[in-house]
């Protein structure tokens, strides 16, 4: 008999006997389950204009710096004032409507990282740019993925990731986000999805807080109204 | 009410002060207090170190004790969480079982009788100092209490109760593990005990009599000022 | 010395007799508490969240064996390969054939409890493969050649001067005492060996069944580097991982970052479906799995304990032990340290060996009112030791819980007993009794009345 065969025979044997229920605190009730119970977790709000205010709380509390901005042509200007600021030299982009045209208009070394993918590069990059699926106002996460964030390296190997988006992909909370991904993608879904939540960080040493473990030290939502 | 008192076997042999004052607290508000001479033991400690066969024996002479009483009224925590969330394990697939569970619906800790039964939560005494209190974890995890002796503390005239750090974290008693590991069970009660100290309170209060020999023996020990003393002690305090 | 409860008794007793450690320990967890708190704050019910995480974790392990099957059938379709090993050496040898095959040179590793319980790294470096933790925690106690001291928090045991003589050492790095500077000497060091890996080795908090995805928990970013750039990612993960659906994590990953490290959410909570599809730039071009039981199956058959299988890793039950934060967790010498360890270790190498950590514990019951998913961790402290003394059980607890047993059952012996006790206590005192001498060490006890409650009572009430 195979080690699957093996292991799946014993898991039926041990399930014969049942277990009881975990000792819960109010009886089960149908919406007991996920993702009802989400209703029990951190608010996300009601409404975008809630949703969004709860999103800025969080992204504070975080470390993510949100750079909020009317419209395309502002966002230009202010990656732009960014750039000047943190004096980024190269920067790997990930092609993409909301994105090429920012990263084109830098004057720095710009590299569309998507296109000809090659990990020493990025590795010499000092920021990458790039879109998102989804921004969950309820815990300050971005998400992205493998198909379109540019792959799995380009959001978290230079030290530096600045995201860009648009308010109306902003969504209360977790289980909303998760509904999303399952109505976009169906069965093909991408390779890697990644929930970004604030910078890079460790407390490894002493428990004592400190940003760019690995990942990004400096992480940059730039929100687009509409 | 008739109240059957159940005083913890080393409350007997040892601290026999927090028998008495239970029953003069109970009895000033107008209660028949009764001890049925024949208890000894709950049977915790061997049920604690996995001798459920030998513990049902002794815990089965209790049951036999308790027969027909009204309510169990004991000043421990820890032997009241034994009679009512253990014992119905202990005697699971048991001819007691019945008796068990019975037994486990009508017995009370002191602190939650008072309070939750008879909806006292003042006894109209007086004790003038500082106190800080312990909750021993069995009546704050298994019984769910932890405002209750503080009600009835707050209540008391003159009394100032200040809280600790580490409110929440056990003396290190636990029982036979006391004395199986000593160095843990004493690691432990330094951090309890050193935060009770820090508040500067001149007595340390707690409803499990069994905390109150881990720190008091503790606290004597290092010949720190703070003592022990349980809630009954306090409540049984005449007003003046 | 190879007894385990002698190491136990023995290493126990060298760090609680550390105060300075000890007072580390709290002091290094005080931050803990704080977030925790403030994130438990915002769930708009947290007992409630509980109940319905507990749930999401019951209704998965009750029907393993079908989620398991439904995962494996997901996640071949999406292009990865499953391998299941029945116990540690199986699972090594697996992991050194796609080692071999890839003709690998190099790989680097991001956090996996799963591994250190398989002992992974020594078999990879004994067949010549330079392996390198890249967790920050992982990367410091691989340098210092020491297990890790808690499962969430690998190093929070070591001072920063430790760490910086450790990396001068090693790295040959000039000597500082900022914990911000010492990462940033870590990052420095491995960025180069995330490029050059052949082979990404990982753990997997999560497999659901729904997808076939694996989802990683993680602060650092290491394990998202770890299974980009190698061509190869392995993901090492225990049966019990299943979830049923994808929106159970809407609940399971607040919660595990709530209750492990007081954050709203671990940094990077990452969902891996397969190797790299077609339209991606980039990603490994093979992605294997290995399910691992090593005893899981010994504790599913136990209905009373099964829960244990519910365990999401948090760390909560250990930052809450007073026994862990007084012994250490090296001191356990177990691969999974504090509560949990306690009572899924006796399961996994076996009770005889490992029951006497059930009985390292006052039972005070702080794990399981932190456990986000309600397993019964203090009570089935209790079941190890009833276990134990059914298995195997010791003459002298035998014979001294028989006898308390027999006197607590006659009345006037217990009395007698307590009167020979109490007069006899101060010759009793100077004699090396088990128990009592053990007690009178560090503390006294109260001076004996002359007359028991009974007695006195007896003569009050005139009955
Ligand atoms: S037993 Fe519970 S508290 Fe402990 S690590 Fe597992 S999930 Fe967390």
């Amino acid at each position: 008999m195979s080690s699957r065969e093996n292991i799946l025979g014993r898991i039926r044997e041990a399930l014969q006997v049942k277990a009881p229920q975990p000792h819960l605190q109010a009886p089960l009730t149908p919406t007991n389950h996920p993702p009802q119970g989400k209703e029990w977790l951190p608010d996300g709000g009601e409404s975008l204009t809630e949703s969004l205010a709860i999103l800025e709380g969080q992204l504070a509390k975080l470390k993510t710096v949100l750079v909020r901005v009317p419209n395309e042509t502002l966002a230009v200007e202010a990656v732009k004032l960014l750039s000047q600021e943190k004096g980024w030299k190269q920067v790997a982009y990930q092609g993409h409507p909301l994105v090429t045209p920012i990263a084109q208009s830098l004057a720095c070394q710009t590299w569309q990282a998507d296109a000809d993918f090659n990990k020493q590069k990025l590795e010499q990059c000092d920021v990458s740019l790039t879109s998102c699926e989804t921004i969950v106002a309820q815990l300050g996460s971005i998400l992205v993925s493998s198909q379109t964030s540019g792959g799995r390296a380009l959001s978290v190997l230079p030290p530096a990731h600045v995201v860009i988006a648009r308010t109306s992909q902003v969504v209360p909370d977790l289980a909303d986000a998760i509904g999303q991904i399952k109505e976009r993608y169906g069965q093909k879904l991408p390779s890697m999805l990644s929930f970004i939540t604030g910078p890079s960080r460790t407390g490894d040493i002493e428990r004592i807080l400190v940003l760019g473990a690995h990942g990004p030290k400096e992480l940059f939502l730039v929100l687009i109204d509409g | 009410m008739r109240i059957s008192l159940f005083v913890p076997c080393f409350v007997d042999q040892l601290t026999p002060q927090v028998g008495l004052a239970t029953a003069q607290v109970l009895r000033r508000l107008g209660h028949t207090v009764e001890f049925r001479s024949e208890q000894t033991c709950c049977g915790q400690p061997s049920f604690n170190s996995g001798q459920w066969d030998v513990a049902r024996e002794g815990a089965r002479h209790a049951l036999k004790v308790f027969r027909g009483s009204e309510v169990v009224v004991g000043p421990s925590g820890s032997c009241v969480a034994m009679m009512r969330n253990f014992y119905p394990q202990l005697f699971k697939g048991q001819p007691e079982e019945a008796e068990a569970n019975d037994l486990a619906q009508r017995t009370f800790e002191f602190a939650e009788f008072l309070v939750k039964k008879l909806g006292v939560t003042d006894v109209g005494t007086k004790f003038s100092h500082k106190v800080t209190y312990h909750d021993g974890c069995h009546a704050l995890r298994e019984l769910r209490l932890k405002e209750e002796p503080r009600q009835l503390l707050r209540a008391v005239k003159g009394l100032e109760l200040i809280e600790t750090e580490e409110g929440e974290s056990c003396c290190g008693f636990g029982g036979l593990f006391s004395a199986k590991f000593p160095m843990i069970s004493t690691a432990m009660v330094q951090v309890k005990g050193g935060a009770l100290v820090r508040t500067g309170a001149e007595f340390v209060v707690s409803s499990d009599p069994s905390c109150l020999l881990q720190i008091g023996g503790w606290l004597s020990r290092e010949g720190k000022p703070i003592r022990p003393l349980h809630l009954s002690q306090v409540l049984a305090n005449e007003a003046s | 010395m190879s007894d385990p409860k002698a190491i136990f008794l023995k290493d126990a007793s060298v760090s609680t007799a550390d105060g300075d450690q000890r007072a580390f320990i709290r002091k290094a967890l005080g931050g803990y508490y704080v977030n925790r708190d403030l994130q438990k704050a915002r769930f708009r019910s947290w007992e409630k969240a509980r109940d319905a995480a507990s749930m999401a974790k019951w209704s998965a392990v009750n029907d393993l064996g079908n989620q398991l099957e439904k995962f494996v059938g997901n996640f071949e379709k999406n292009g990865g390969v499953v391998h299941w090993a029945q116990d540690a050496a199986e699972a090594r040898e697996i992991i050194l054939k796609i080692a071999a095959d890839a003709k690998a040179k190099a790989i680097i590793k991001s956090k996996c409890m799963t591994s250190e319980e398989i002992h992974l790294n020594d078999a990879l470096a004994k067949a010549g493969y330079g392996v390198v933790e890249s967790d920050l925690g992982e990367f410091i106690q691989q340098l210092r050649g020491e297990a890790p001291y808690h499962f969430v928090f690998p190093c929070m045991h070591v001072k920063r001067e430790a760490i910086s003589e450790l990396f001068t050492k090693h790295l040959g790095t000039a000597p500082t005492n900022s914990p911000e500077e010492l990462t940033m000497i870590a990052r420095r060091h491995l960025r180069q060996l995330y490029v050059d890996a052949d082979i990404g080795i990982s753990g997997a908090n999560f497999l659901v069944a729904e997808t076939g995805q694996i989802s990683i928990t993680e602060n650092e970013g290491n394990a998202r580097l770890t299974t980009a750039l190698p061509k190869i990612h392995i993901a090492l993960a225990g049966i019990e991982k299943v979830v049923k659906n994808l929106d159970d994590l809407a609940i399971l990953l607040p919660m595990l970052a709530t209750a492990g490290a007081g954050q709203p959410m671990t940094c990077y909570n990452t969902l891996y479906s397969g190797p790299r599809q077609k339209g991606e730039c980039d990603g490994p071009e093979q992605f294997h799995l290995v399910l691992l039981d090593n005893g899981r199956t010994r504790l599913l058959a136990d209905p009373e304990q099964r829960d244990a299988l519910h365990c999401i890793r948090c760390g909560a039950c250990l930052n809450v032990c007073p026994i862990f934060k007084n012994i250490g967790g090296l001191a356990y010498g177990t691969t999974y340290q504090g509560p949990i360890g306690s009572v899924i270790t006796p399961h996994l190498r076996g009770l005889k060996q490992w029951n006497h950590l059930s009985g390292a514990s006052s039972l005070c019951g702080a794990c399981t009112d932190a456990c986000p998913v309600r397993i019964d961790l203090h009570h089935h402290l209790l079941h190890n030791r009833r276990n134990a003394v059914k298995t195997n059980p010791t003459l002298f607890d035998r014979v001294f819980h028989f006898g308390f047993n027999f006197v607590i059952q006659r009345p006037k012996l217990f009395a007698f007993g307590g009167k020979v006790f109490r007069t006899t206590l101060p010759l009793l005192k100077k004699l090396p009794l088990p128990y009592l001498s053990a007690w009178l060490k560090t503390r006294d006890l109260p001076t004996p009345p002359s007359q028991s409650f009974r007695a006195q009572w007896k003569d009050q009430n005139h009955e």
